[in-house]
């Protein structure tokens, strides 16, 4: 009886939030010793699953079970001892711990620590050996790259004896070198027992690593597939609900004149810490310049000089008009004024404000926009809510309801909302940064469709993607930046994912390498 | 997750938690060997009841509507202007100059003067924090109560020293001349048929009244209050939308500023006549928990000025015919401002509890 080959069965699961119907009747089986992908849209019910099996919520009805037993989940501390483990999207270490006292926090055996530190050295060494899992024990967090940060959140799990580990969007911040080297870790851990199951919205991902896949849509499972019997065209049809196109469709680029030139262009922050190192670059009219990168090695920094938010050095030029990059004149109003668009990499924290109603959103940064003006005092609230509503029912955005705040939007309907704002301007340049960032496959596809057709209409873009596959398919020149520098511009018909790879880990390709 | 509907939030939450505050007063009144209703009933009976009661509920009122939509305003710009009560005193200042020194052939243009005077010597005052804040990023909680008691100095010095006039005791302006006298309330048609004895509210209030609902105007109907909003919520998404920090905070403060110095048209050229030390008497830090109150929206702000207004003169009347202290009434305030102001979350949460019971209950009596 309590021998199965399933390490986890669920069975009927529901949960719902108010009137939210986050999870409905769900079962799936996991085999033994498998890695099990589950893919699905943001708010299909992906995580409320999973935190129903670490004991985050409790489900309203159905069964867990555990390698064949019948198991209650009740906090994070059953289902540790249940044998699970699981390694969040934002990680949960202490930053100024080494790897050894983050390892230990929580599970120390006696108030002094010396004991629990010498068996946690020994039994990290072991694991070390055996799954590829190589991390100094005495680092100190803060100095570990976030590749190596990840791994000690898997030792954490593995120390607590996990025999399940769930892996929750595990490769949105590393480098593809990283994420490869994940990769080989799982199959090791697979290999040598343990169950692993992925969440994740990379279909390439499933393709490459996962045994079976189970996809979610709408609080539902829609079905589980042995994933060597299936396509990415399947999944994404299955996710959705329709046929999605996967590949971006788009014409050879016809290039115009220059309509951004930024030289020797440079940003300090508050602390003085150089951020951007000197880029220069062109962007002609009709053409996406892909910044292609890891987070955090200058892309913010680029779009924020540009777009009029942070101060710079250098020179830049719109359309042989020289911006300002300091002082007056450099802020987002005068940049719109010039032709410029910015839809920010960070659609919540900077392109929306998320307590405003749609249509309050639809004038951020145009609210001086004289169509939106009654008279010279006041705003017309009115024109507003209508040129919303005319927006949303373009660019499809769900529920189309203008008076809606920004929060009860999905995140790709958000980025619907900020896109269909700054592309509707028709700008001559438009800065785009994370285009599809927590959107929805279906949104994705009508994202970058806009991007393209924008690009056809002779317009300059700026696009910044940590997607490697985003930028390789949208771009018509891809420049790589490392630690605040441009590694080197490459065509994206006749790189690969190697190549870009190196140079996003500060190498500098493979003209140089060779 | 679980939400309470809007109706609920906005009239049921406040109404708990009033509720709640009256009740512990009650149990202080008990306490002190006194009799709780007695004390509601001459409360009531000497704020609400008459002409009389409510001309002094509503002059009380008056100055906190300017003072609470002080608060407001900065707090849509998320900044916390605490210093209200020293904005209001130079306020006063303005108005006490104005009414003293230019010579006004009728009290409407000697209004129109003193608002202004008020308004600008208000704005003066919460100026320097405004910048101090704006481009040292001193927090402006810190500055404006730090203003506030330089305020009070500077009063005291002004009124002993400069404005005393000679063989005077107190330490007060002389009176304002006649000219600049404003009507109050038993004496503007219409409101006297109410109004039948003398009472200070006065004329002030129509421009209180006026004020919310310019704020208001101000606020979601115009472009800076738009930018003001956006501010408030975000400052970095307000400079990715090209808002100008610096400027906000300028713009707001000095608005909260001017609204908290107007407060001084209603005490001190409407009821005192002269300029007296300590005028505001308060009344700006009333401002802040009526602002909390009221939700920071005009309309609230109005009410809460409102209920406010009866403490005050429910309060001075249990002094006045009963055995209870009048410091009963600050003690009154301070459980409705902790009930209505820091503890409404709780309210909420239990008011949100039984909604999702009840409705609870009534999904499942449907599903049988």
């Amino acid at each position: 009886m309590a021998h199965s080959g399933y390490a986890i069965e669920l069975k009927g699961i529901s949960k719902a939030f108010g009137p939210v119907q986050a999870n409905k009747d769900i079962s799936v089986a996991v085999p033994k010793g498998t890695i099990h992908g589950i893919i699905g849209e943001n708010g299909a019910g992906k995580s409320t699953l999973m935190s129903i099996l670490y004991g985050f919520y409790r489900a309203d009805s159905g069964e867990i079970l555990i390698n064949g037993t019948p198991t209650t989940i009740p906090d994070s501390q059953s289902a540790i001892r249940a044998g699970i483990g699981m390694v969040f999207q934002h990680f949960k270490l202490v930053q100024n711990f080494t790897v050894l006292e983050n390892v230990i926090l929580g599970a120390e055996e006696g108030a002094m620590l010396a004991r629990s530190l010498s068996k946690a050295r020994k039994v990290l060494g072991d694991l070390s050996r055996e799954y590829e899992l190589d991390v100094d024990p005495d680092a100190v967090i803060e100095d570990l790259s976030v590749g190596h940060q990840q791994r000690v959140e898997i030792l954490k799990a593995l120390y607590r004896q996990a025999d399940i580990l769930i892996l929750d969007e595990p490769t949105g911040v590393l480098t593809p070198a990283e994420a490869d080297h994940l990769f080989r870790i799982l199959r090791g851990l697979r290999d040598q027992g343990k169950t692993v199951i992925l969440i994740t919205h990379k279909l390439r991902e499933i393709m490459e690593t996962t045994d079976n896949v189970s996809v979610m849509r709408r609080g539902t499972m829609v079905g589980t597939v042995k994933t060597a019997e299936t396509s990415p065209e399947e999944l994404a049809e299955l996710m959705v609900g329709r046929k999605v196109l996967l590949e971006v469709e788009k014409a050879p680029p016809t290039v115009g004149r220059t309509v951004l030139s930024v030289e020797n262009l440079s940003v300090t922050d508050e602390h003085g810490v150089i951020r951007l190192k000197g880029v220069s670059f062109d962007i002609k009219a009709g053409e996406i310049l892909g910044i292609a990168g890891v987070a955090g090695n200058g892309q913010s920094e680029l779009l924020e000089a540009l777009g009029g938010i942070a101060r710079a050095t250098g020179r830049v030029t719109l359309n042989g008009a020289d911006l300002p990059l300091s002082g007056a004149g450099a802020d987002g109003r005068s940049r719109r004024a010039a032709g410029i668009a910015h839809v920010p990499e960070d659609r919540q924290h900077l392109g929306l404000i998320m307590d405003f109603a749609a249509w309050e959103n639809v004038a951020f940064g145009y609210h001086n926009a004289p169509e939106y003006q009654k008279n010279a005092l006041f705003m017309d609230n009115d024109a507003l809510r209508a040129d919303t509503a005319r927006k949303m029912e373009r660019f499809d955005v769900r529920p189309p309801i203008p008076t809606l705040p920004a929060k009860s939007f999905s995140g790709g309907n958000q980025q619907k909302i900020v896109v269909a704002r700054e592309i509707e301007r028709n700008p001559d340049l438009l800065l785009i940064g994370q285009p599809t960032r927590g959107v929805d496959i279906g949104a994705i596809e009508f994202i970058h469709k806009q991007i393209v057709a924008l690009r056809d209409a002779g317009k300059a873009i700026l696009l910044v993607s940590v997607e490697l596959d985003e930028i390789r398919s949208l771009s018509d020149r891809i420049a790589v930046m490392f630690d605040g520098r441009i590694m080197g511009f490459r065509d994206p018909e006749t790189t690969d994912e190697r190549d870009l790879g190196l140079m996003m880990a500060g190498m500098t390709g493979k003209g140089e390498a060779a | 997750m679980e939400r309470l509907p809007k109706w609920a939030d906005l009239v049921l939450v406040p109404l708990v938690s009033l509720l709640l505050a009256a009740i512990i007063a009650a149990i202080v009144i008990i306490a002190i060997g006194q009799d709780p209703w007695e004390a509601i009933t001459v409360m009531v009976q000497g704020s609400l009841m008459d002409g009389y009661g409510w001309g002094y509920t509503l002059y009380y009122a008056t100055s906190f509507m300017f003072t609470g939509l002080a608060v407001t305003v900065a707090f849509h710009a998320s900044l916390f202007n605490i210093g209200g009560e020293g904005q209001a005193q130079l306020g006063g200042l303005g108005v006490a100059l104005a009414c003293l020194f230019l010579p006004w052939p009728h009290w409407t243009l000697a209004l129109l003067g003193a608002t202004f005077a008020a308004a600008l010597f208000g704005a003066a005052w919460a100026a320097v924090p405004a910048y101090l804040q704006a481009k040292r990023g001193s927090h402006i909680v810190i500055t404006t109560i730090m203003f506030n008691y330089i305020a009070s100095a500077v009063l005291i010095f002004l009124l002993v020293d400069v404005l005393r006039p000679d063989g005077q005791m107190d330490p007060a302006t002389a009176n304002f001349p006649e000219a600049t006298a404003l009507p109050t309330l038993n004496q503007i048609p219409v409101f006297n048929l109410f109004f039948t004895s003398k009472v200070p509210a006065n004329v002030t209030l129509l421009i209180a009244l006026a004020a919310a609902f310019g704020v208001w105007a101000l606020l979601w109907r115009t472009r800076l209050g738009y930018s003001i909003r956006a501010f408030g919520k975000s400052e970095d998404a307000a400079r990715y939308a090209g808002i100008n920090p610096f400027k906000i905070t300028m713009i707001a403060m000095l608005l909260s500023g001017a609204l908290a110095g107007m407060m001084a048209i209603n005490n001190v050229m409407g009821e005192a006549g002269r300029l007296l030390q300590n005028s505001a008497s308060g009344a700006g830090f009333i401002g802040i928990a009526v602002a909390l109150m009221g939700r920071n929206h005009p309309l609230g702000v109005v009410l809460a000025a409102i209920l406010f207004g009866f403490l005050f003169q429910g309060g001075a009347e249990l002094g006045m015919w009963t055995k209870i202290p009048i410091e009963m009434r600050v003690v009154v305030q301070g459980l409705v401002i902790l009930f209505t102001g820091a503890l409404d979350v709780m309210v909420r949460m239990m008011l949100t509890r039984i909604f999702a019971a009840f409705r609870g209950g009534r999904a499942a009596k449907g599903a049988v």
